[in-house]
């Protein structure tokens, strides 16, 4: 018969206890309980008292009027819409608008942001001061304010189309926007992309088996003429075989506007250059906080080892500092995100603007589209932050933190 | 804008949680001793401020003989600045009594809005303003021009249907505000601009030279503006409706603000049951006998506030047209008050 260690008697209860009610105890538990009925008899009051005044109204409630014709039309449009389209579709074209200009803001932003920090951060006496006055000036003006600038007060001053600027006969700005020539696929066009994407896909995998032989064997594989031949000679080759896969349809002056091409609207360029270069302020001073946050031993420690100062950068400055950088940087893509909205102001056809705003007041139906439209901003916000927290996650784990 | 829609969606939302209210409007105006009336954010002759921030307008003398009505005084009036996109949460929300607002009486706002039309003050018609330098005499020329517009109008729909029925291309620039859409216009953003005919008449004025821009013939829809009511208050709907048929009554009886006295001691029985010396059809409205007499002597009659705001005394100078009495080839026609 073994002798077996007495096992303390189970304390189900107790732990339950500081679960719920923290140090409170079961007083804790009660009234965390209290407050959770209270607040959803609040919820509750609200939704059905809201319900019967609707219908005390005779107003409309519910989605169903996402299946209705809008009846009007939009200027930029990244899927195919027209005025008889459903509000539905008009939801989709605002919501596409909307990360479009965000994702573009967002890597503009990032560029200039490390940009200006490196500038501040350079001994150059020119460069740092530079970087500093963009930086005070940009990050003390409202944003409203700089985007009608942008749009008032550049874009605005284009001339008209018939004197549109010309670059070299083949792109027009004016303002009515940038005009470049539109690609048209031809016959070559699906083995071209085909080839593009095999050749892509081939680059990683080959530069996956690269690091390994590095990290786990000591060799070290010089792949960029492999590269090279997959992303540029491939697709020559096939282009060769198979022709040209798109010639370029040339915009022409016709009437009042140019016909053919394809188009950027000043809206969303004032939008864009707005949005980036103010966020780009904010984001400079983390990259410059970030990059300060690593001690100065670390740098003197590559050189002790023989890296030379861009290598110790990259591999040792810039990853300790992207631990620091990450999480500010999350929220700072988050406000170019909801500060699209500002769109409105300036005409750009964004989700706020064609969906919680043209839609709205078409149909008269507020509580249903403005709660769409804050869960499709919540939506981004989470995916864009669990994105960011992936990334610092991996950070981390590859300093071994 | 978009943090004024979310807060009339807010109020909108407690509004509408609040117990509900009805055929109470009347005596929440008495108590608080003032019309709360929702007006547009500046379009000459219907609504705009002057440079001491009294409100002028057709749109604005019918929430003036509506307040004369009721307190028997033309200034005890709340204008509440709206734009297009924002009137209708407004009303709904019960921030304003009475949405007067050069709003197009369609079928859909009638019926799914939770809100009613009270009659028309205006009849209207969508037309397009041009630079002159363009040369264009017809909106027929327009195909691929760029147009300016005011987004939550039924102007932006109407815009839509004429390009498409008419098979040509154009690009449309949605605004939030009228004066954001007149800017861009002015600016060279688009070709054309695009509004109610009358609209483009008391915007012309704001241009820096408005003889450099015409506004071309064709008419393409049908605009009857008028005032707007919330559901669920037959009394109070009441009250807007035959303030307005009081105004186009007391033209057509030729009863102005100034013979008003005098027309109230004539021995006409027409005259007496319209000024409230026979009968008792204020009383039945909700309000006293002498409704009408206080409406034209404060405010005037319909002709009088047409003049004065859009007609030949006005900046504007609009032709009567549409808007003439029935028995003198317009459209403003007043049920019998009897």
């Amino acid at each position: 018969m073994s002798t077996e260690a007495r096992k303390p008697p189970p304390q189900i209860a107790l732990k339950l206890r500081r679960a719920l009610g923290g140090k409170a105890g079961w007083n804790g538990v009660a009234v965390q309980l209290a407050f959770a009925a209270i607040l959803g008899w609040m919820a509750y009051e609200i939704i059905s008292n809201a319900r019967a005044n609707l219908e005390n109204q005779h107003i409309a409630a519910g989605f169903g009027f996402l299946r209705n014709n809008a009846g009007f039309d939009v200027n930029q449009t990244l899927i195919p819409y027209t005025g008889s389209d459903t509000f539905l579709r008009v939801f989709v074209v605002g919501l596409l608008n909307t990360l479009v200009v965000s994702v573009v803001g967002i890597v503009f932003a990032t560029v200039i942001g490390f940009i200006v920090a490196l500038c501040r951060l350079s001994p150059n006496w020119l460069l740092s001061r530079v970087g500093e006055i963009y930086v005070e000036i940009i990050r003390n003006l409202p944003l409203l304010f700089q985007l009608l600038f942008w749009y008032l007060a550049v874009l605005a001053a284009l001339p008209n189309p018939r004197q549109s600027i010309s670059l070299l006969g083949i792109a027009f700005i004016s303002n009515r926007g940038l005009v470049v020539p539109s690609p048209i696929g031809e016959s070559g066009f699906v083995p071209f992309l085909a080839v593009l994407a095999f050749g892509i896909v081939a680059s990683l995998a080959l530069r996956i088996y690269a690091r390994r032989a590095l990290y786990q064997y000591g060799h070290m594989i010089r792949i960029w003429p492999y590269l090279l031949a997959l992303l540029f000679g491939l697709p020559l080759v096939t282009m060769l075989i198979f022709g040209l896969p798109f010639t370029f349809e040339l915009p022409q002056l016709k009437g009042f506007n140019f016909a053919g091409g394809s188009r950027i609207i000043p809206e969303f360029v004032a939008l864009a250059v707005a949005l980036s270069t103010y966020t780009a302020a904010f984001i400079a001073e983390i990259v410059r906080a970030g990059i300060l946050s690593v001690h100065k031993g670390q740098m003197e420690a590559g050189s002790s080892l023989g890296l030379s100062r861009g290598t110790t950068l990259r591999l040792i400055v810039v990853p300790q500092a992207m631990r620091v950088i990450v999480p500010p940087l999350t929220n700072q893509y988050l406000n170019l995100t909801k500060n699209s909205s500002l769109a409105v102001g300036i005409g750009y056809p964004d989700l706020v603007s064609v969906f919680a705003g043209t839609s709205l007041s078409q149909t008269g139906q507020a509580i249903e589209i403005i709660a769409m439209t804050m869960a499709v901003y919540l939506l981004i916000s989470l995916f864009t932050s669990a994105v960011m927290s992936v990334y610092g996650w991996r950070i981390n784990r590859s300093l071994g933190a | 804008m978009k943090r004024v829609t979310l807060v009339l969606t807010l109020a909108l939302a407690a509004g509408l949680s609040a117990p509900a209210a009805q055929a109470q409007t009347l005596k929440t105006i008495k108590d608080r001793g003032m019309l709360s009336c929702g007006v547009s954010q500046g379009l000459p002759g219907f609504s705009s401020p002057d440079d001491k921030g009294n409100w002028t307008g057709l749109d604005v003398d019918l929430c003036r003989a509506v307040a004369a009505a009721i307190f028997n005084d033309a200034t005890k009036v709340k204008y509440v600045p709206t734009s297009a996109k924002d009137r209708f949460t407004a009303l709904q929300s019960g921030e304003i009594d009475m949405l007067s607002r050069n709003t197009t009486w369609t079928i859909s706002r009638d019926t799914s809005l939770g809100a009613n039309f009270a009659g028309v003050n205006y009849y209207d018609g969508q037309g397009f303003m041009v630079k002159k330098s363009l040369k264009v005499n017809s909106a027929l020329e327009l195909n691929s021009a760029s147009v300016c517009v005011q987004t939550g109008t039924t102007t932006e729909q109407n815009l839509a249907d004429y390009f498409k029925a008419n098979n040509m291309k154009y690009e449309v620039i949605a605004f939030a505000t009228n004066d954001e859409t007149v800017k861009a216009y002015e600016s060279g953003r688009c070709d054309v601009f695009t509004t109610d005919q009358s609209g483009l008449y008391a915007n012309r004025l704001k241009l820096a030279n408005p003889n450099d821009h015409m506004v071309l013939p064709e008419i393409i829809s049908k605009e009857p503006l008028g005032p707007m009511v919330r559901h669920g208050d037959d009394q109070w709907f009441d009250i807007v409706k035959w303030t307005l048929f009081a105004m186009v009554t007391a033209e057509e009886l030729g009863i102005t603000s100034k013979n008003v006295d005098e027309k109230a001691k004539a021995d006409n029985p027409e005259l007496k049951r319209v000024l409230g010396t026979d009968g008792n059809f204020g009383e039945q409205l909700g309000l006293t006998k002498d409704w009408v007499v206080r409406i034209v002597k404060l405010v005037g009659n319909y002709g009088e506030v047409f003049d004065r705001n859009v007609g030949s005394g006005s900046p504007l100078g609009i032709a009567r047209g549409l808007n003439s009495l029935w028995n003198k080839g317009g459209l403003q026609y007043a049920p019998p008050i009897r």
